[in-house]
């Protein structure tokens, strides 16, 4: 990108002044080396994110920011219902509530040592992962309904995990506000067979060891210590979002004349929070949050269940659960006084800094846990919402990697058999249906996760905690 | 003039899908089999099986974009893939068949699974050699 269109605010902040139809300045975080590798895009979308009505404060991108649909993939920006403020599907995404959650598990590297394969190969055949894959729970109407209710918290009703479990999830497992009457047939239909399943693309489960520990005090609070065994698991709301997305996004760029708004981009279709389409939207949307919650916990009553057989000793609590494609209604405050807004991090990380009220009590003092997924093969981090966080950009950070090159250019450079091969050469087994995705989804088609993770430690966004790395993939 | 043809073009996070051919319809038709080779090689996917789809929009970009999610739902709910198409349009309305058959993860290797068609680089339009072009952004 010209580094010439911004002014350079500190070493990791890059403002760029308001223009034309802007109503709010542009802001990046990110180092200069990223900042010249990202994708000129970037800047025109957050600059046309900067055009929509009732944007408060700026238009953000987190250091992992790339080219998105209308929001750019990285994208934060909150807006305020009574100034005429939108809520807009493509700020969301296909992939509502698309996020990661680790399970703490009480082993260490050595304890995995004799069963590692056997304990890839359980895992690959317990959890569904790839196009086509089916789970084994098949929701009635009536149940389909109550899922989209009650999220998480559905699921531990059901018998997939436990109590325990909701407390550390944001909203405590169940986003409030659902309204399983805004989704259409079309979108439970698609999710029908798809409860408890992976997906594709760049979703994965994960067994991974941590490796470095950065900050020991937050560290200690979130239970992780260096060769500690964890588990990730990254997936979202599966078909029912998809659709979900798609049935909005169309909506909405229809709609958009009829409610005065010039949508520099069709992908940022909107509509005004206080509209019906609006709110009809947030109810779906919320929904499909539950449904991305319910979906990561029974995959992680999968999980549980396989360990239960391989490793008995092993307890699998779980650290955290983030999510990365969704919009929120948070009290923030802005020219020093508390405002409820809604806030879009479309590809970003909520990382509410110590003290917030919506943290669980035992880890208020720390920050929140901030998961940051690294690509197949290299290290993922865990991070803590800091105080400095909360000022700017509403308490947001980075969300993974990013891509640094096309599918289409991955399958040009890589074979997915040879990059299995290699992988397992450094002791991290990949499981996948598909050898293709493999290659598509190459290490090296990803940006330097460290990078990215220490830029948004750098400018601020969270605390670098602890580093993991993989031993076994398990590749939707 | 171009025989008909699709092609993928890059997009940093996901990937672009385009037809290209003589009509309008046969672009929409080649912009199908693109999407089918974003998952699978559409040579591996047997015709044994037909369905009928239609949808509306406003006009012919909203459309294709339609046409492309109505053929993701059906691949997503009948749990199947496609590898041959026939569309007609009357307007902005668009009736076709699409010939193919159940999935077979150990057979047609789904690479990937596609969530939706985008609006990003969305473009229906005639080219200066007069052929038809039709494509836009997946996301997978």
């Amino acid at each position: 990108m010209d580094l010439a269109l911004f002014e350079r605010v500190s070493e990791f902040e890059w403002r760029i002044r308001p223009f034309g139809r802007m109503r709010v300045p542009g802001v990046i975080f990110a180092s200069e080396a990223l900042m010249r590798e990202m994708d000129a895009k970037v800047y025109e979308q957050v600059t046309n994110v900067a055009m929509l009505p009732g944007i408060v404060g700026a238009s953000f991108a987190m250091p992992d920011a790339h080219w998105g649909y209308g929001f750019p993939i990285g994208g934060v920006a909150a807006f305020d219902a009574d100034a005429g403020g939108v809520v807009s599907a493509g700020g969301v995404g296909f992939d509502i509530s698309c996020g990661v959650r680790t399970l703490l598990t009480g082993l260490h590297g050595e304890d995995l040592d004799a069963v590692k394969e056997r304990l890839a190969e359980a895992l690959y055949h317990a959890i569904p992962a790839g196009m086509g894959s089916t789970g084994a729970i098949r929701l009635d109407a009536v149940e389909m309904d109550r899922m989209l209710k009650g999220g998480a918290r559905w699921a531990v009703e059901r018998g997939f995990g436990s109590a325990a479990d909701l407390e550390r999830i944001e909203e405590g497992g169940c986003m409030k506000g659902a309204d399983p009457s805004q989704v259409s047939d079309q979108a439970k239909k698609r999710q029908r067979d798809e409860m408890g399943t992976l997906g594709s693309g760049n979703h994965y489960l994960e067994i991974q060891q941590v490796t470095e520990v950065y900050a020991p005090e937050i560290a200690a609070a979130f239970g992780v210590g260096e060769g500690d065994i964890v588990v990730s698991i990254h997936c979202g709301s599966r078909g029912l979002g998809h659709q979900i997305g798609t049935e909005f996004l169309k909506r909405m760029v229809i709609a958009a004349p009829g409610y005065g708004i010039e949508l520099p981009d069709r992908e940022l279709a909107c509509a005004p929070i206080a509209s019906p389409l609006g709110q009809e939207y947030l109810g779906a949307m919320r929904a499909a949050i539950n449904c991305a919650l319910a979906n990561r916990q029974i995959l992680t009553h999968l999980t549980r269940q396989v360990f239960s057989e391989v490793l008995p000793q092993a307890r699998l609590p779980l650290l955290y659960d983030v999510s990365h494609n969704t919009c929120k209604v948070e009290e923030h405050k802005v020219d020093g006084r508390l405002k409820k807004l809604h806030v879009h991090r479309k590809g970003a990380t909520r990382a509410f800094g110590p003290g917030h009220p919506d943290l669980p009590r035992d880890l208020r003092d720390a920050g929140q846990p901030v998961l940051i997924g690294g690509s197949m093969g290299t290290s993922s981090y865990i991070l803590a919402g800091t105080e400095a966080g909360m000022q700017r950009a509403f308490g947001s950070a980075c969300h993974g990697a990013g891509r640094a090159m096309s599918r289409h250019q991955a399958l040009r450079n890589w074979s997915g058999r040879k990059v299995v091969d290699d992988l397992a050469g450094h002791g991290i087994l990949i499981r996948s249906l598909s050898m293709r995705g493999v290659a598509e989804e190459a290490p090296g088609a990803y940006k330097d996760v460290g990078e990215v993770v220490d830029a948004a430690d750098h400018a601020g966004r969270a605390r670098k905690v602890a580093r993991v790395k993989p031993l076994v993939c398990i590749k939707g | 003039m171009a025989a008909a043809r699709w092609e993928h073009f890059p997009h940093q996070a996901d990937i672009g899908v385009r037809g290209v051919s003589a009509t309008l319809e046969q672009a929409f038709e080649q912009a199908a089999m693109a999407l089918t080779a974003v998952i699978t090689d559409p040579a591996t996917v047997a015709p044994r099986e037909m369905i009928r789809l239609s949808c509306e929009a406003p006009d012919a970009e909203l459309l294709l974009v339609d046409w492309l999610n109505l053929l993701i739902y059906e691949m997503a709910t009948r749990n199947m893939l496609f590898g041959r198409f026939e569309v007609h349009l009357q307007g902005n309305r668009l009736a076709a068949q699409a010939w193919g058959e159940a999935l077979e993860p150990a057979r047609h290797h789904p690479a990937v699974e596609v969530k939706g068609a985008t609006y990003t680089a969305l473009r229906v339009a005639q080219q200066p050699d007069e052929s038809w072009v039709a494509q836009c952004v997946v996301d997978v």
